[in-house]
């Protein structure tokens, strides 16, 4: 019958609507300041640097290699080395950037940096309140701003952080086995020239 | 006590006016009176907003404005301070004049949509000896004024020199000249009944009960058809959805004010509201016993509430229409409007007049006459009109 369908919808929208006051369902709105959304392991949005250790300067683990710079599609990374070698977390003499800067207001949050990073030490964040008055110097962030401790990154991204230590871990053991077959060696041959 | 706080306003008012001098009291009254329809419907145009607002987003599954409260402090007031952040924003707004516009035209517009709608609530009985000016013909008073709204829609859509503008305009007059039609014919009903086209007669004609039940128009056949067939029309002339054909924001942008920015835009969103409200309070006064209490013990409120009650009701089941129903066609709006809306209207002049003679014969008699009356048309009209409709896949014609 003619306005049979009407009644049928106003009976639906009247369900929505008492509904909404009772049902969580339907109303599944997240008020957004007062209440977060638990954001997934893989929400990404600009990078950050990580450091070991507790300073945010010495710990750096970047070596300003310049691969993410170079690598970068829009070009919003701006490196600039070290002319010394300073040791880092690790104890081992290292460059380190002078000046690391990423431009978020060009970075499009690919993860090429992440990506081609040879030492784990670019990562990608995910915080995403960063608006601001100023559009010009606020959106450039700085080595200051960038770096974030490896807790971080673990609280962030678990199991990533964990293979990447992992990944650490060998290359740490590999570096110091190294060494200290290098020190044997260096010890056998003068051993070797003692008698000599 | 309940009289007092029935005849509040009416006190209050002569209080007020007794303080001047008697030569100066006639005007002083008209005064105090208009502020106050301006005040008490211009506050109630802030609140229906967020109400629609409010209601549309919980028919959608989420909250309304929600957050607008006291400024610098933390308190939301549930976002009806909404209202006044849109009134600021409104006349902070840039005043936008299209250079080809018609200046005269386009300014005196938005001026001409308010006043005939305003001056639509002087005849209204708002409660027991509440009615601005009592006319003996308020009833075509009040349709002869709303009336005049329709040329402001025009004068908007022509002067604006905008294509959407003019086919919102020419979709607006075509719309309301038609619904006009069905919308007096309804209320003629109504005057047969009562005898005089006085809406305060036609108030008092509703006063009583019969055990539980009020003497309220809508309580009888044609009352009941004339009621709906008369809400139909009046959410047509106010341009409310499903029958928003004169804004469309989804084909004309926003049809006869597209070119009309800040607060000039405000004021044709007031005069729609006004409309409605206007429509809401005849409807009421016509079918809805007025100002009357719905049952004998809730007298003790003031009749005044019940008549800004019963308007606010309308507005709340418009809010619910839009929220279910989509926008009509064109075609589909003109042919409900002259092939349904229309004869059934004039079938219930007839079967209010079988009501008026039959009023000797037996209740059941002549309920079931009457009902038949009203039910019988609906169902043919509603079966042929849809019987005629050949519904086939669409085939659509792309200009080449």
């Amino acid at each position: 019958m003619l306005g049979e369908a009407i009644i049928k919808g106003l009976a639906v929208t009247a369900k929505n609507f008492f509904g909404s006051y009772v049902s969580k369902e339907r109303l599944p709105t997240i008020q957004y300041p007062e209440a977060r959304q638990a954001l997934a392991e893989r929400v990404r949005n600009f990078p950050f640097l990580v450091y070991d250790g507790g300073d945010w300067e010495k710990g750096l683990r970047c070596v300003a290699c310049q691969i993410c710079e170079k690598e970068c599609p829009p070009k919003c990374i701006y490196i600039k080395r070290s002319s010394a070698k300073k040791p880092n977390a690790m104890g081992r003499a290292q460059f380190y950037p002078v000046v690391f800067d990423i431009d978020t207001s060009v970075c499009m949050g690919c993860q090429i940096c992440v990506e081609v990073c040879p030492f784990d030490s670019i990562k990608m964040n995910n915080e995403f309140e960063l608006c601001n008055s100023d559009r010009f110097g606020a959106l450039l962030l700085h080595k200051q701003q960038l770096a974030r401790s490896s807790e971080y990154y673990h609280q962030l991204h678990p199991g990533e952080a964990a293979e990447a230590d992992a990944r650490l871990a060998v290359e740490k053991a590999r570096m110091e086995a190294r060494a200290k077959a290098k020190m044997a060696a260096g010890s056998g041959s003068a051993q070797k020239k003692g008698p000599a | 006590m309940a009289d007092t706080l029935d005849q509040l306003f009416v006190s209050l008012k002569h209080w007020l006016v007794a303080w001047f001098p008697p030569a100066w009291q006639p005007l002083i009254s008209v005064v105090v009176i208009v502020g106050a329809i301006l005040t008490v419907f211009g506050s109630l145009f802030s609140v229906a907003t967020v109400f629609e607002r409010k209601g549309l987003g919980r028919i959608q599954n989420r909250y309304g404005p929600n957050r607008v409260g006291i400024p610098f402090t933390k308190i939301s007031l549930f976002g009806f301070g909404q209202p006044i952040a849109d009134g600021l924003k409104a006349l902070i707004k840039e005043d936008f004049v299209p250079h080809a516009a018609d200046q005269v035209v386009h300014f005196l517009a938005p001026i001409a949509m308010l006043a005939p709608i305003t001056l639509m609530f002087a005849v209204l009985p708002c409660g027991r000896n509440m009615t601005a000016l009592d006319l003996d013909a308020g009833l075509l008073y009040f349709f002869a004024v709303g009336a005049g709204a329709e040329l402001a829609v025009f004068m908007a859509g022509w002067s604006s020199r905008n294509k959407y503008s003019l086919l919102g305009a020419m979709r607006g007059i075509a719309q309301m000249i038609s619904y006009e039609v069905p919308l007096i014919l309804s209320a003629v009903a109504v005057v047969m009944m009562v005898g005089s086209l006085s809406l305060v007669k036609i108030v008092e004609a509703q006063a009583g009960y019969s055990g539980w039940l009020p003497h309220w128009h809508v309580f009888t056949p044609w009352g009941f058809a004339g009621c709906l067939l008369f809400l139909t029309a009046a959410a047509a002339e106010s341009n409310r959805s499903p029958f928003d054909l004169p804004e469309g924001e989804s084909e004309i942008v926003a049809g006869y004010f597209l070119e009309y920015s800040g607060f000039k835009f405000a004021i044709f969103f007031m005069a729609e509201y006004f409309g409605m409200f206007a429509a809401g309070g005849l409807a009421a006064t016509l079918f809805f016993g007025g100002y009357y209490a719905p049952a004998p013990w809730l007298a003790w409120i003031p009749t005044w509430a019940w008549f800004i009650a019963k308007t606010m009701a309308w507005i709340f089941v418009l809010i619910w229409i839009r929220g279910t129903v989509p926008r009509l066609r064109q075609d589909q709006l003109m042919n409900f409007a002259w092939k349904f809306i229309v004869p059934l209207a004039l079938i219930n002049i007839v079967t209010t007049a079988v009501w008026h003679f039959m009023r000797a014969q037996p209740a059941p008699a002549r309920w079931a006459v009457c009902a038949l009356l009203v039910a019988g048309p609906y169902v043919l009209l509603g079966r042929g009109l849809l019987a005629n409709k050949k519904i086939e896949k669409r085939t659509y014609r792309l200009a080449d």
